[in-house]
């Protein structure tokens, strides 16, 4: 587990402060220096992982209170009674009031167990390759995300990403029941400060998202123009930047992804 | 020796060499006598010092190191094909042991490697028949008498002449020279590679280790330091940015990409941050002098490895562990990637290496004791002993002791050198050398 707590700085400025390094270094007298820009490389993945991880657990939250809504809708909808205008405030204040409830109620069942098809996220890269446990994986050399399976050690869970949608497939051991997981996509929000348990990093699935949903680069649109500077891999220090349109773009979120393997390659 | 070197080195300021010049010295190497010291600066100059010593038959001799030649070892390059500049500064000294009257070093930047000779002259010859004293050419017509020139001593002349230019064998920017006990060899590394030289060939080398993936994105790791064992001529060692040493046999095969050893000691879980990688890169990698150990320079620590064994070092010394909780303020302005050396005194009984705020530590290795020591000229008087330093970590803070925040950071000392046979250190500030020397009471 990374551990935030001793860093002055948020992940996000961290990766901001590395891409900037990146981008300074190519002007930089002698030509590009490999091994320091390895090692800012090796930082910016640390920095990402947390801030996604930070990302995930925030979209998890609102995605949970969208279903809740979307649920209290569906139920006024099979309601018979025809709801007259001047009664829709209080209406609203007893959905509000549902909604809280059947929320907390979610929320609860969810640590439980967690439902299929609740997280959106982008294409998954094939997690680095460790020592000490084999991955069971498809299509490793494909440029573009498609399935994806992790065993999560911890919880004996296994996990397909299929065309960006993360589903649960099985528990290995039926007898285990559903306990709470730790990690990425944890249910039970987590809040923001309260960053995943790892144990070490050694015995975790690690997945690298290739993209930050697209609300995120509105918000960091500096992140985003130095992003493109890694058009393609880690070669792509040394060439020149795509464009910032192309960023948000199935091929491009695929070629970063390339990038993002290459430095978490081990 | 003296049994305990920490006690009775009452370190004292035995002279202060600075440059007139803006440049950052670079490297500092004693020569295996010790009688000459090197320097190579970013300006592409290499000085170097000469000892005298004084009243030798007294029981309390000082050396003095003095200026001995100075030259210009490489010039700003421009590498037209890649549009990159290639810059002059001296990255590595490396002396070789001396066979004849002259004296013979390596010097490399990032892509060329240069053996000099440097050579006395102290007569001149005088009395030619062809031409005039000052040089001219005589009229052939105007001799009438030959005469055998004769030599006629002259001021002390030094030179340094370029004798080899080693070039173009390195894509990467060389970090490492290490020349081969076998005195016909020698080394250079750069951050994927490594080759093989033969002193006295230049337009070719050998490629001995190769790390360079297939696709570079798939890059994790590069070449930090390399360096030949001692006495083994067929025996290397590299260090890699990920905190492991590689030991080769160049016995076993031509190309020594499977090493024989690996050195690594498995990372602590409970200190992983998001600079782990960073200062577990390994800037500096010394052989003892026996050659039974090798020593290791990473961000924070030293380590002492026994050759036979992998798993862990046998000793490790924190040379600044406050700064574990700074990592983030360091990353944000470089300091992080400052590439400290390391080095052993002639019995291996002593390690050494840099600091900021222009402290170096000792480590004597079997008293387990440690000395913090400071080379600044307002502290430093000549033979007035130093006074040991103490960081204050955190809480109260003690008289004499200086608090982590006000430690200059950007006075470092990244480049230190013991003297082979005697208790004599140079230590380099950014524009300083320092040289001190054991008291003798």
């Amino acid at each position: 587990m990374i551990n935030t707590m001793e860093c002055a700085v948020d992940a996000q400025s961290l990766i901001s402060i590395s891409l900037m390094k990146i981008h300074n270094s190519r002007t930089q007298r002698g030509g590009i220096k490999l091994h320091k820009n390895l090692l800012v490389s090796y930082v910016l993945r640390n920095a990402r992982q947390v801030y996604i991880k930070e990302k995930y657990a925030e979209i998890y939250r609102m995605q949970q209170y969208e279903e809740v809504m979307t649920v209290c809708n569906e139920i006024q909808e099979l309601n018979p009674l025809d709801v007259e205008a001047e009664d829709r405030e209080e209406e609203q204040l007893e959905r509000a009031a549902c909604c809280g409830e059947a929320a907390a109620i979610h929320r609860e069942d969810c640590v439980k167990e967690p439902e299929p098809g609740f997280y959106r996220s982008c294409c998954m890269e094939p997690a680095p390759h460790y020592e000490h446990f084999t991955l069971t994986n498809t299509n490793n050399n494909n440029t573009h995300c498609n399935k994806t399976t992790v065993l999560d050690l911890d919880t004996h869970v296994v996990t397909t990403v299929e065309n960006g949608y993360l589903h649960q497939d099985c528990c290995c051991d039926p007898q285990t029941p559903q306990r709470k997981r730790k990690g990425d996509f944890g249910c039970g929000a987590s809040d923001p400060e309260d960053v995943p348990d790892f144990s070490t990093a050694r015995k975790r699935a690690r997945r690298e998202d290739c993209a930050l949903p697209s609300l995120e680069y509105t918000d960091t649109s500096n992140i985003s123009n130095l992003i493109s500077i890694f058009g393609s891999g880690f070669s792509g220090l040394l060439s020149r930047q795509a464009d910032l349109e192309q960023i948000c773009s199935k091929p491009a979120l695929a070629s970063l992804g390339a990038w993002t393997r290459a430095i978490v390659a081990f | 020796y003296p049994i305990s070197i920490i006690n009775k080195i009452n370190v004292c300021h035995s002279e202060v060499l600075s440059f007139v010049t803006a440049d950052i010295i670079s490297t500092v190497e004693f020569n295996h006598t010790g009688e000459l010291l090197a320097t190579g600066d970013k300006g592409g100059r290499v000085v170097i010092f000469q000892q005298e010593i004084e009243n030798k038959n007294l029981p309390q001799f000082r050396s003095e190191y003095n200026v001995y030649s100075t030259f210009q070892s490489h010039e700003p390059e421009f590498d037209y094909l890649k549009s990159l500049e290639i810059e002059e500064k001296i990255n590595k000294i490396r002396w070789l042991p001396q066979k004849n009257a002259a004296q013979f070093l390596l010097s490399t930047n990032d892509k060329t490697i240069k053996l000099w000779k440097i050579s006395e002259r102290d007569k001149r010859p005088e009395g030619y028949n062809l031409k005039e004293e000052d040089g001219r050419y005589k009229d052939p017509n105007s001799i009438t008498a030959l005469r055998v020139p004769v030599l006629i001593p002259m001021d002390l002349m030094v030179e340094a002449s370029p004798r080899r230019v080693f070039s173009n064998a390195h894509t990467y920017h060389i970090n490492s020279i290490s020349v081969n006990s076998d005195n016909e060899t020698y080394l250079s590394a750069d951050d994927l590679r490594i080759n093989l030289w033969n002193l006295e060939i230049t337009d070719r080398s050998f490629n001995i280790v190769d790390i360079k993936p297939t696709n570079m994105e798939e890059l994790t790791e590069v070449i930090t330091a390399a360096e030949f064992h001692p006495l083994h001529c067929n025996t290397l060692v590299y260090s890699s940015s990920k905190g492991t040493i590689r030991l080769c046999d160049m016995r076993e095969s031509a190309l020594c990409d499977k090493h024989s050893k690996l050195f690594e000691e498995p990372e602590d879980p409970s200190n992983r941050s998001f600079f782990s990688e960073i200062i577990s890169s390994i800037s500096d990698v010394k052989f003892s002098h026996n050659g039974r150990y090798m020593m290791t320079r990473d961000y924070l620590s030293v380590k002492v490895w026994d050759l036979n064994m992998e798993n862990r070092p046998v000793e490790t010394y924190q040379v600044h562990e406050y700064l574990r909780s700074k990592l983030c303020s360091l990353y944000e302005n470089d300091c992080i990637f400052d590439k400290f050396e390391c080095c052993w005194n002639g019995n291996d009984s002593v390690v050494m290496t840099g600091s900021y705020n222009n402290f170096f530590r000792m480590f004597e290795r079997s008293q387990r004791r440690d000395v913090t020591l400071e080379a600044s000229r307002e502290n430093s008087k000549p033979l007035q002993v130093l006074k040991p330093r103490k960081v204050c970590a955190g809480g109260k803070r003690k008289k004499d002791e200086i608090s982590v925040d006000s430690l200059d950071f950007n006075k470092k000392i990244l480049h230190t050198a013991w003297h082979p046979q005697e208790n004599i250190i140079a230590v380099a500030t950014t524009n300083n050398l320092y040289i001190f020397q054991d008291k003798v009471n």
